[in-house]
Formats: structure tokens, C-alpha cells, sequence
């Protein structure tokens, strides 16, 4: 099933369509990706599904055993199409021979009318025929016309023999004696039992002449019977198999879902430095489902049309080798110009997506930019440059459709062909008495059911290709190392004393940013960390949280390294409020509750009232059941801020970690959060992200930051005092008030 | 679907031969049983090998005919189609171009985007199908039907016979539309609340494994994901019964002319017909299946076309007046006359009764919280948006009199959100200069490069390897925050304006270089007018005026030592900031 998302982006086709052909999806042998190790992925693939294995291998076997059922078919339908024709034929060759004989019976009656004296001459006249008779008048021109024109060219005197002998009055067992007999006399009866197909003809001679031969209903409806069976059962055996296919396909996808959540809680934050969350996204919409649809659909495809490749081939060969080799023939010259033309299609297939990009890529970065084109006056360049893209993509585009498109009239040609073909050395075979015209019925059948894999084979591949991709990169995800862990004790009460000890670090080892710190904080103090935008403002209290590992050194609380506690119980003690506030989509009653997920509800309104977000909570429709939509956008930010602060709250840790807020949040809701912190921060060790003057000159302790380095620790006064970046960076704001109010 | 109608009815004639194709084609793939049918009955039955041959011949010629007519289909199909895509294209891109504030407000960039770019895609997938399959399917079905009818003529049940099986087929396909369509919507939302989870967990990876709480995500995951697997696996189970369904129903139909064939049959000729007429029910049948398929693609391909045309019949709500004149250089005397702006469709104003000049040589800022108006009223002065009511003037003339193109020449905007474009930072930087007029591309060049050196950009231009001629990437991603907003105010000041607008363009900078970059920028703007929105009161304390807004109305109008004095939310604002003595 396709499921149609425009979310995730892949670093390498550009915009919104990655994968995807523009014309809707890989068809006709277009080029998709490539696994980088096929065999070695099916096999982690296969492992991994290798709870599901005998449920596939059951589908397998009743794949084929459908396929099997069908193949049958279009044989024992060709039977009932000769015991038709023999029916048929067998009914219109008694008619026609016994309205000769009433014919000839009328006839010998006329020929006795006549007077002996007449008739002597006439018949040891050499020259004299049935059309003698006629012009004499002894004979009606109707009946004699009855017979046939040629017969009027009979000489009378094979007539007396074939008289003489009885032939018109003697009865006949079967149609082969009487028309052994017929056929010395009557060129034409002769000729109408030549034109019977030498197959036929045997059964047809057979046939007893006391009763007028019927179709033989029964042993059609035998053989109608017969295909029920097998058609019906075929139909049931093929959804068994479609059902459970599908639901392996399901519950592997489910697991591969599973998996990945799972993962990306246990994966540690450095592995998103060089992972984007588009990726990890993708693994989950795209690859997981083109897995599964592959399971479903592909696998038993693939299956089955190998299965009916050979057996119609098989099939194919039983009716007969020579039209087989026949309709075979033309196969390598399919195959050569389905080459040809996918090798020139795939060219101008990827010139398409190239421009595809460029069109994109231009609407995407002029819409974004649509504010500064308007000012700087660049519509006009816009549109020029986008024209430009945009015939260059119809160029391509048009070729490449239509040259993928070529693949169905070629493939249906060839099918045509080989038609062709059977009909004629068919119906040659046929009358020469080696097959039936049931099996060139069937013939054809096979031909198709032949041919149809064949031009399946380029986009079989393909599939598998892509799936193999996909699945690479969902175990590529699934194989990356995960966080370990370094300590099982678990803090009893913690006072909040932090100890930095020559701390050094680097988000990649070969790029050290911090490389040598130390501070001790006392429990209950303030820590504010100072430092221009892009500072990495942040790196302490990741590494503090322990959501990197530091390279040397030692962060201790308490005097007991961190490194010696169990990640959850070392986070459990630092609340964090960051300015990039989270929340999930959801109530908020359940996003406070976040902090502590046991907390009863008057928790949650007493952390709210702490947090100065209780009065605008029950302002909302629905109070605290208000739920939060995805992007949060219903509720401001500075809102959003109140209920992490809440959250915090409720959480009640040791220490605490906050991003003060700068620009986004109005005045009014700045106060509020400004009281909340402040609250918050009572009697806890606190590290504040700080951009307010106030907030810095109040602390017990300044970091100030540069590119990723702690360059200065102190006081405010002490820093001030020594001049160095912290003071200029100070000063520099009030230097250019200076500047502009002189 | 409108659209496509006039779209193709620009290319009338391919139209017309797109359908001659389909027709010939048609006919080819009808003729083929008919002969086969003619070799049987007077070829085989009578054994005259001459009459399979000649017969074999005219299929080989029809075949070719047939596959000449396909490919011809395919070429014409794929010209419709691309230039249907092309020509779609360039209409909403030529329009979105057009538009001003108020449409991308109403649509959403993104959204935007998307109808440009996916849902013509979605169109193109669909009429290049809609000539090739489904154009073709009504040809085939009525052509097989007419020969059915005329070659039935011993067999009148097999009408009867095709009329059971299509509408058995008709009630199978009513139920799959009735039953799992509805699935397939909610699947969707299924899958879009998973996704939702996983991206969640994903975003607040740092709250998660702050509070602990991954296995309450993995719990909220869980359902999500058991009840898609759910409802898929039901769907599913329910489309995979389409198949064998299917092939039940067109075997059933064969046996069952085989059947009527076999009681009423007179002749081999009869048989024959027999055989022909079990291919055309199946082309009646396979036309049939198509042209419901329509109804499954034809919703998304509707939804599609609907997109785009709303965004193509959107009336423009900023556009010339038909007597507006070339603003020509403007002094720079900017005068708001009492202005009141409220958002299309956003209820109550924005902005009310709005009035102050700003002359040249002049610093005005404006100050106030979020949603208090002052990124919207700076909007007003170069028509990002219209005035609802008042006047904003230049120079004594409404700024409506203007051609917005000429207008904007004058005005050297740095938007709150900078947007580079690919290509390099010197054509980033020229961005602004439409026509180098009569100035020499050295001189351009060198004033090119004073306006990064006032704009604090030079010293990291000029430290890049290909210095100006660095490539930038799309949306500038390559150029960091900081950076990026300097090269967007070196960009407004090559323009050489009367009237700079500055809106808070210093947030990403660092305390140093945002004083630096203020006190060059003095000097450079000594005679222009210059507007400047900030956050922070330190910013602008030493304006010629600042204006404090709130909820859309000045709140206070003076200097930084006036409003403290005066004005009471000035003096909030400026006190949660700054201390005391900073004040002072």
C-alpha cells in the first residue's frame, strides 16, 4: 500500500520527491537505488524475519501449488474447445452426408422413372452425365442442383456402378464406411471429407449412422466441471497465500517500526551531530514501507512468475517443441530492444530528476524568499531563471516518458507476434494432424503467460534493488552502537556540590572545544553561562546530563563522578528548562505530568501555580484537558515556557539546568517566567544559559563561552576587573548607546 | 479539473490526434481475434494452408499497424503531458510570483510549495494515464462489445453472459470503494500519528532522557503503531481478495461462453467465433476495471487540481494602480497619516491610528513586546502589505501612487528573516542592484565592497578561500545566523537607498560586532532615513525617536529620557532589561 508523505528529505535528490520518479513511481526498468552489499543485507534480512520464515515457505508452496492448479487450465480448456469442434464438425459432416444420400436416393428414383429404352443408350454413351438427364428433362434442375455442380459432371456410367453396387439404398454402419463408399463415387463428397482436420477425422469416421451425432454435452460439462474445480481452488489458495504474506509483511513492518523507536531512545546524542531527524524519519515512512510492500506484493510475484515461467514453458512444449522454438525465437529480440530502449530511457530519466531538482529547488528558495525578492525587485530574474529550468526538465521529460512508455507497446507487439506466429504454424500443424485447434487455443494462452514475467523482470529487479536499500539503511540504523553504560549506583540524597575537573571535550575527537576546565559549585549557587550566539552555550549541560561523555577529566557531585551512576539516575536529579521548549502533542495536564508520571493531579496544579501557568491554563477551552496540537502552535511561547517550568517543578530535582528566554516571549509572560524561575531555582544548584544583565551580574559563578571554550570563570566584578572578553563584551552594548545618544 | 480541460485546449490538435491513434490502435488489437477466429473456421476446418497464410499475413501487418499506432499514442501522450506540466508550471509560479504578503499568508509557503511542485506532479501522473489507459479503455470496451454483438448472432446469451460478469464485477468494486476506501483515509491519519510519535521523540530526545520517560514514549509508540498494523493488516487482507476475485470472475466468464458455445454451436465457424469471443470479454472486462480505476485515482488528482487552481484563480491583493508613476530617487520623508491595518480576514486591526513622520538624517525605532505590531507597521513601507486605512506618504505622495517596483528601489529593507539565494555571496550582495546603470563593473564592484565592510561582513569574506566568489548554498544554509544577517545588511546597503529598514537585524550578532556594525552604519546613513525594530532597549536608547507599541497603538512617542519619564510601558520593558545606572 502506498502511503504518500511529503515529510522527510534525503540528503541526496533535491526537493520534496525523493526516490520517486516524477511520473509516478520506477516503471520500465528506471534506474532506483542500489544496495551496496545485496547478498549481505538479504541475509540480515532473512535472520531477521526468521520467525516468519515458515509462514512464508508455507505461502510459497501454495504460491506454486496455485499456479500449478492454473497452469492446467488453458489445457483442459483447450480440450473442451476440440471435443466442440469434433461435435460440431462430427453433427455438420452426418447432416451434409445424409442429405446427400436422400439426394442421391431421389435421384436413383428419377433415374428408375425413366423407360429402359431411354435409358440403355444413355448409359453406354461415354459422354453422356447427370446434365444429359437434366437437359432430357428427366430430371429436375433443383434436385439435380442438390447434389452439387460438379456431380452434374458425373458420367452416367459411374452412377449405374455406384447404383449397382447399392451405395444409395444399402445403410451404413458408421460415417467411414458410407463415405469409403461415397467418396470413389462423389468427387464432392470426397473433397468435404478431405477438408476434415486429420485429428478429427478418425474419431468422425467412427461415428455410428443410426442416429443423428449430437455435441457431446456431457463430456464438456465434465470438463467445465473439471476447470471449476481447479479455477476455485486456485482463487482459495492464492488468498490463503495473499492473507498470509500480508500478514507477514504487517508484522514485520510493525517490528521494524518497533525497533526503530526503540533504537532512537538507546542511540546517545552524538550520533544525531551526523544524523538528521529527516533520515531517522525516513527509515520509519519510506524504507520500512517499501520493505513491506515488497513482502507483500514482490516476493510472491517474483515467486509465481518463475513458476509460471518454467511451467508454462513446459506447458509450451508438450503441444509442440516446433511452434514452442517458434514463438520462442523472437524472445532475444525482445530482450535486445527492451535493452535498448531502457539503456536510452535511463539516461534521459536522470536528466529529468536533475532538472526535476533545479525547478524544485528554484520554487522552493524563491517561495521561502519571497519577502526578499518582492523588495529587491527580483521576480523578474526569478522567472527568467525558472523558465530556463523548466524547459530544460520538459526536454527531458517528455523523452524520458516516452521512452519508458515504449516498453507496453513493444512488450504487446512481441505478444502479437508470437500470435501470429501460432495461428499460422498452428493451423498448418493442425491440418497436417499433429495438434488441435484447442491447442493453439492454449498455445496462446501459454505464449502470454510466458511473455508476461519476462517484461516483468526489469521492474523485479529494480524492486529488489530498492527494497535491499531501504533495508540496508534500516539495519545500518539498527546496528549502530548504542549508549553503555559506565555505573550502576544510583544517588541517594544529593546536595548539589558540582565539581569540574580538567574537563576536555570535542563533539568529534579530532575538534577539542573545551579543553581545560575546572570550577566547583556549591550546592544552592548560581552558575550563569555567558557567551555570543554559536558560542555552545549548551555543552556543559550536555556534558553535565551526561548526553555526551567527556574525553578526560571528571564531572563529579557530590564528589562522586557521574560517570559511576546509571545515566537515568544521574538525570533523574537535573531538571532541565530549555528555551527550545518541547512538548508532545497531547493535554496539558499530561505534558506537566511529563516531569513525574506518577504524580497525582493536585501535583500538577500546585507545580502549575508554582510555575505562574495555572491562571492562563484555565483560561484555555478545556482548562488543563487543552490539547497541545503538533507543532504546539495553538499556545505562545512564553506559555510554552510556564509549563516546562511546571514541568521542572514537578520533577523537584537537585539541580537545575535553564535557558533564559530572549526574544520571542512578550514582556508580560517574561516577567511571569522570570518569577517562575526564580521560584524554580530556590535552594537548588542552578546553571543558567543567561542573557539578561541581571541574571549574570546576580550569579554566584560566570562561565563565559567563546567558539566552544570556557575562556573566563569568575564574579561579575571579578571579570569586569580583569578587562579581558567578558568585560568587552559588556561594555559593547553601552558603548554604542553612547555612541548614538553623543 | 477545469484547468486541465483548458490547458488541453491549447494543444487541440494533439488532442484530436492523440485520439485517431488510440482509435487505429484500437482497432488493431480487435482485429487480431477476428482473424484468428477466420483461420480457424475457413482455414483449419477446410485445410487451406493458402488461406492461413494470407490470413497470417494481414495479422502481421495489422500487429505492426497496431504497435505504429501505440507508439505514436506514447509520443503524443508524453508531449501533452510534459507540456501540460511545463505550461502549469510556469502559470503558478508566474502567479505565485505576483502575490504579495497577504496570499503567502493564506496559503503557507510550504503549502505553497507543495501545490507547485507535487500536486502538478500528481496532475501530470494523471492525464499522461488518463490518454494512454484510460482514454483507450472506453475505445477497446465499446469496439469489443460492437464485435461481440455482431459476431453473437447464433449465441444471444453471451450478451448475457458478459452483462452477469460486469456486474458482479460492479458490486465487487462498489464494495471495495464503500468498505476499505474509508480504511485507506483512516490509515492515513494512522500513519501520520505514528509518525508524529516517532518525530517526537525524535525532537524532545533531551527532555525524554532528562525526565527518563523512554518507556512511556515507547508505550505511547506502541499503540500507535499496533493499531496501524492493525488496520493495514485488515485492509490488506481485504485487497488481497481483489485477485483471485478477480481471476475467478473472468475464468467463470470463459467457462460459461464456453458452455453457451457448446449448446448452441452450429457450425466450426461458430466454435471459432467462440474462441474470438473469449478474448473480447476480456478486453471488455480489462476496459472496464480501467475505467473504475478512474475513480480511485481521479479524488487525488482532483484534490490536486483544486490546489493549484485556487492558487491560480487568487486575485492578487497588491497591485499597481493603473495611473501609477515611477517614484523615480525619493528624498525619504516618510509620513504615516493616521494608519490603520488589519489582517485580511484576521478580525480586529493589527495596527490603529498610526501616525508619525520620519525625515531624512533621522533614527526612528520602534520597541514594544511580540504581537505588538511593530514588524507589521515597517511591512507597511515598502507595500509588503496595504494600509486598511490612512496613508502612508513619501515625499508627500501616497506610497499607492507608486509602481510598487519603483517604490521598493528606494527602500533598503533587512527583513527579521534573512534569505540568501544560491549562487555567491557576490551575487547575494547584488542582489538589490537591478541595472548597474552607467557605473563600470570595477565601481561596482568596489561599492560592493564597502557595503560588507559597513556591515562588518567583509573580514569573513575576505577570509574565505574564494572570498566574494564563495558559493552559497540554497536558503544560504551553508552561512551561520550571524553571518548571514550581515551580508543580508551589506546586501540593502549596496542598494544605496533614501530609506533603510531595518527589522531586528542585530539579534544574531554579538554584542562587539553589533556595536561596531551600528557605528559604521551611522556614518554610511547619515542622510537617510532610517527605521530600526529591536528587542533590546540598549539598542536603540540613542534614536532621534523611538516609538513604543502596544497591541497595535503607540503607546508612547519621544526619546529614550522622555518615555522613561513618560511612558509606562517603555519604562517596564527598559527596567526588566537594564539597571539603574545603565538607564541613566
Amino acid at each position: 500500500m502506498e502511503q504518500n508523505q511529503t515529510t522527510p528529505k534525503r540528503p541526496t535528490p533535491h526537493g520534496p520527491m525523493r526516490g520517486h520518479g516524477p511520473m509516478g513511481g520506477p516503471r520500465g526498468g528506471m534506474p532506483g537505488e542500489k544496495a551496496k552489499d545485496f547478498s549481505g543485507t538479504m541475509k540480515k534480512t532473512l535472520r531477521y524475519m526468521r520467525r516468519s520464515i515458515p509462514a512464508i515457505l508455507v505461502a510459497f508452496i501454495f504460491a506454486i501449488g496455485g499456479v500449478v492448479l492454473t497452469l492446467n487450465v488453458p489445457n483442459v480448456l483447450g480440450e473442451a474447445t476440440d471435443e466442440l469442434i469434433l461435435g460440431v464438425t462430427r453433427r455438420s459432416v452426418y447432416d451434409q452426408l445424409t442429405e446427400m444420400q436422400d439426394d442421391m436416393e431421389n435421384i436413383g428414383k428419377s433415374i428408375a422413372a425413366i423407360p429402359q429404352e431411354e435409358l440403355l443408350p444413355l448409359l453406354a454413351d461415354q459422354s453422356a452425365t447427370m446434365q444429359t438427364l437434366v437437359d432430357r428433362g428427366y430430371l429436375s434442375a433443383a434436385d439435380a442442383e442438390s447434389l452439387g455442380s460438379e456431380f452434374l459432371n458425373t458420367p452416367l456410367s459411374a452412377f449405374r456402378e455406384m447404383s449397382q453396387s447399392g451405395a444409395m439404398s444399402q445403410s451404413f454402419a458408421t460415417i467411414g464406411e458410407f463415405a469409403e463408399a461415397l467418396e470413389q463415387a462423389s468427387p464432392d463428397a470426397a473433397k468435404m471429407l478431405n477438408q476434415i482436420p486429420e485429428k478429427y477425422r478418425e474419431e468422425i469416421f467412427a461415428t455410428p449412422l443410426d442416429t443423428r451425432p449430437e455435441v457431446d454435452l456431457a463430456a464438456i460439462g465434465r470438463i467445465i466441471l473439471i476447470l471449476i474445480v481447479m479455477i476455485g481452488s486456485a482463487a482459495v489458495i492464492s488468498y490463503v497465500q495473499g492473507f498470509i504474506m500480508a500478514g507477514v509483511a504487517q508484522k514485520l513492518s510493525y517490528r521494524f517500526r518497533k525497533d526503530i523507536d526503540l533504537k532512537i531512545n538507546k542511540l546517545p546524542l552524538s550520533f544525531y551531530d551526523k544524523t538528521t531527524h529527516g533520515e531517522v524519519m525516513s527509515l520509519i515512512t519510506n524504507d520500512v514501507d517499501t520493505i513491506s510492500t515488497t513482502l507483500n506484493q514482490s516476493l510472491s510475484q517474483i515467486l509465481t512468475s518463475v513458476v509460471t515461467l518454467f511451467g508454462a514453458l513446459f506447458m509450451m512444449l508438450r503441444i509442440s517443441w516446433i511452434m514452442t522454438l517458434a514463438g520462442l525465437v523472437i524472445l532475444p529480440l525482445a530482450l535486445l530492444l527492451i535493452m535498448l530502449v531502457v539503456k536510452r530511457s535511463q539516461r534521459y530519466f536522470a536528466r529529468q530528476q536533475e532538472y526535476l531538482g533545479h525547478v524544485n529547488g528554484h520554487i522552493e528558495e524563491m517561495y521561502a524568499g519571497h519577502t526578499v525578492v518582492q523588495l529587491y525587485n527580483g521576480e523578474e530574474k526569478s522567472l527568467h531563471q525558472f523558465k530556463e529550468y523548466n524547459n530544460e526538465l520538459y526536454q527531458s521529460a517528455w523523452r524520458s516518458q516516452f521512452l519508458s512508455g515504449l516498453m507496453q507497446p513493444i512488450m504487446s507487439f512481441i505478444g502479437n507476434l508470437g500470435y501470429v506466429i501460432v495461428c499460422v504454424l498452428g493451423g498448418f500443424l493442425t491440418v497436417n494432424g499433429q495438434i488441435t485447434v484447442g491447442n493453439i487455443q492454449a498455445f496462446v494462452q501459454y505464449l502470454r503467460q510466458f511473455n508476461q514475467p519476462i517484461t516483468q523482470i526489469a521492474s523485479i529487479t529494480n524492486t529488489l534493488q530498492s527494497t535491499a536499500a531501504a533495508a540496508e539503511r534500516v539495519f545500518g540504523f539498527l546496528e549502530q552502537e548504542e549508549e553503555q553504560e559506565t555505573g550502576a549506583a544510583s544517588p541517594k540524597h544529593v546536595e548539589g556540590n558540582v565539581c569540574f575537573e580538567h574537563v576536555r571535550f570535542g563533539y568529534t575527537p579530532d575538534k577539542v572545544i573545551i579543553h581545560d576546565f575546572s570550577a566547583g559549585i556549591k550546592a544552592g549557587q548560581r552558575v550563569a553561562i555567558v557567551g555570543p550566539t554559536g558560542a555552545g552555550k549548551t555543552t556543559i549541560v550536555k556534558l553535565l546530563m551526561r548526553f555526551y561523555e567527556i574525553n578526560a577529566g571528571k564531572i563529579s557531585i557530590d564528589g562522586v563522578d557521574t560517570k559511576e551512576y546509571l545515566r537515568s539516575s544521574l538525570r533523574s536529579e537535573i531538571g532541565m528548562v530549555l528555551q527550545d521548549t518541547w512538548l508532545f502533542s497531547g493535554s496539558i495536564r499530561e505534558n506537566i505530568r511529563y516531569g513525574r508520571l506518577d504524580a497525582t493531579d493536585e501535583e500538577v496544579y500546585a507545580a502549575a501555580k508554582m510555575a505562574c501557568a495555572d491562571h492562563f491554563i484555565r483560561t484555555l477551552p478545556g482548562g488543563y484537558d487543552f490539547v497541545i496540537n503538533e507543532e504546539a502552535g495553538n499556545i505562545s511561547q512564553g506559555q510554552k515556557q510556564l509549563l516546562t517550568i511546571a514541568r521542572a517543578i514537578l520533577a523537584d530535582p537537585a539541580l537545575l539546568i535553564l535557558d533564559e528566554a530572549t526574544s520571542s516571549v512578550d514582556t508580560r509572560t517574561e516577567l511571569l517566567i522570570q518569577k517562575a524561575m526564580d521560584r524554580l531555582m530556590q535552594g537548588r544548584t542552578s546553571f543558567i544559559i543567561a542573557h539578561r544583565l541581571s541574571t549574570i551580574r546576580d550569579a554566584d559563578l560566570i562561565l563565559v563561552l567563546k567558539d566552544g571554550d570556557i575562556i573566563e570563570q569568575g564574579t561579575h566584578q571579578q571579570l569586569l576587573q580583569k578587562d579581558g572578553f567578558y568585560a568587552s563584551l559588556y561594555n559593547s552594548q553601552f558603548e554604542t548607546s553612547a555612541a548614538e545618544a553623543g | 479539473m477545469s484547468i486541465l480541460f483548458k490547458y488541453y485546449g491549447r494543444h487541440f490538435g494533439w488532442i484530436v490526434a492523440a485520439f485517431v491513434f488510440l482509435f487505429i490502435q484500437a482497432q488493431c488489437d480487435l482485429a487480431l481475434p477476428q482473424y484468428m477466429s477466420d483461420i480457424v473456421t475457413y482455414g483449419i476446418a477446410v485445410s487451406d494452408t493458402g488461406y492461413i497464410i494470407q490470413k497470417g499475413l494481414m495479422m502481421l501487418l495489422v500487429s505492426l499497424t497496431g504497435v505504429a499506432a501505440a507508439v505514436s499514442v506514447g509520443f503524443v501522450a508524453s508531449r501533452l503531458g510534459a507540456s501540460l506540466a511545463r505550461d502549469l508550471r510556469v502559470s503558478v509560479f508566474t502567479k505565485v510570483s505576483a502575490y504579495s504578503n497577504a496570499e503567502f499568508d493564506k496559503f503557507s509557503t510550504s503549502s505553497l510549495i507543495t501545490r507547485s511542485t507535487n500536486d502538478i506532479t500528481q496532475i501530470l501522473v494523471f492525464s499522461v494515464m488518463l490518454i494512454r489507459m484510460i482514454f483507450y479503455a472506453p475505445i477497446m470496451g465499446i469496439g469489443g462489445a460492437i464485435k461481440c454483438l455482431t459476431m453473437s448472432g447464433d449465441m444471444p446469451m453471451m450478451a448475457m453472459a458478459i452483462s452477469i460478469a460486469l456486474a458482479v464485477l460492479i458490486v465487487l468494486i462498489i464494495f471495495l470503494l464503500l468498505v476499505v476506501q474509508p480504511k485507506f483515509t483512516k490509515i492515513q491519519k494512522m500513519v501520520d500519528d505514528t509518525n508524529l510519535v516517532a518525530r517526537e521523540s525524535l525532537t524532545g530526545m533531551m527532555v525524554i532522557r532528562a525526565f527518563n520517560t523512554q518507556k512511556h514514549e515507547e508505550d505511547r509508540f506502541e499503540q500507535v503503531n499496533s493499531r496501524l498494523t492493525g488496520t493495514n493488516l485488515f485492509v490488506n487482507r481485504i485487497m488481497v481478495l481483489m485477485m483471485p476475485f478477480m481471476t475467478c470472475i473472468m475464468n467463470g466468464l470463459s467457462l460459461a461462453i464456453v458452455w453457451i458455445a457448446a449448446i448452441s454451436a452450429q457450425s466450426v465457424g461458430d466454435v471459432a467465433n467462440m474462441m474470438a469471443f473469449m478474448q473480447y470479454s476480456m478486453h471488455i472486462i480489462m476496459s472496464f476495471m480501467v475505467v473504475s480505476m478512474v475513480f480511485i485515482l481521479m479524488p487525488r488528482a482532483v484534490v490536486s487540481a483544486r490546489r493549484i487552481g485556487e492558487v491560480l484563480d487568487s486575485e492578487v491583493s497588491i497591485t499597481d494602480r493603473p495611473d501609477a508613476k515611477d517614484a523615480g530617487r525619493l528624498t525619504g520623508v516618510l509620513e504615516f497619516q493616521d494608519v490603520t491595518f488589519a489582517y485580511p480576514g484576521g478580525g480586529d486591526p493589527a495596527l490603529s491610528h498610526i501616525s508619525f513622520t520620519a525625515k531624512p538624517g533621522q533614527t526612528v525605532a520602534f520597541i514594544g513586546s511580540t504581537g505588538s505590531g511593530k514588524s507589521t507597521l515597517i511591512n507597511l513601507i515598502p507595500r509588503l502589505y496595504d494600509v486598511t486605512e490612512g496613508k502612508i506618504t513619501i515625499d508627500g505622495t501616497d506610497i499607492r501612487d507608486f509602481t510598487k517596483a519603483s517604490l521598493r528601489r528606494n527602500i533598503g529593507f533587512v527583513p527579521q528573516k534573512n534569505v540568501l539565494f544560491s549562487g555567491t555571496i557576490k551575487s547575494n550582495l547584488k542582489y538589490g542592484r537591478q541595472s548597474a546603470e552607467d557605473e563600470s563593473p570595477e565601481a561596482a564592484d568596489e561599492a560592493m565592497k564597502k557595503a560588507a565592510r559597513i556591515a562588518q561582513a567583509a573580514e569573513f569574506i575576505e577570509s574565505k578561500p574564494d572570498g566574494y566568489q564563495s558559493e552559497v548554498a540554497q536558503g544560504g544554509g551553508n552561512v551561520s545566523g550571524g553571518q548571514k544577517q550581515r551580508l543580508a545588511i551589506a546586501r540593502a546597503l549596496d542598494k544605496k537607498c533614501p530609506i533603510y529598514v531595518f527589522d531586528d537585524s542585530f539579534s544574531a550578532l554579538d554584542f562587539k560586532t553589533d556595536a561596531q556594525l551600528r557605528r559604521a552604519l551611522k556614518a554610511e546613513t547619515a542622510d537617510a532615513t532610517v527605521l530600526i525594530v529591536a528587542q533590546r532597549v540598549g539598542t536603540i536608547m540613542g534614536a532621534d525617536q523611538i516609538i513604543v507599541l502596544d497591541e497595535g497603538k503607540i503607546a508612547g512617542i519621544g526619546t529614550h529620557r522622555e518615555l522613561l519619564a513618560s511612558c509606562q510601558v517603555y519604562a517596564d520593558i527598559a527596567h526588566s532589561q537594564l539597571s539603574e545606572e545603565e538607564l541613566a
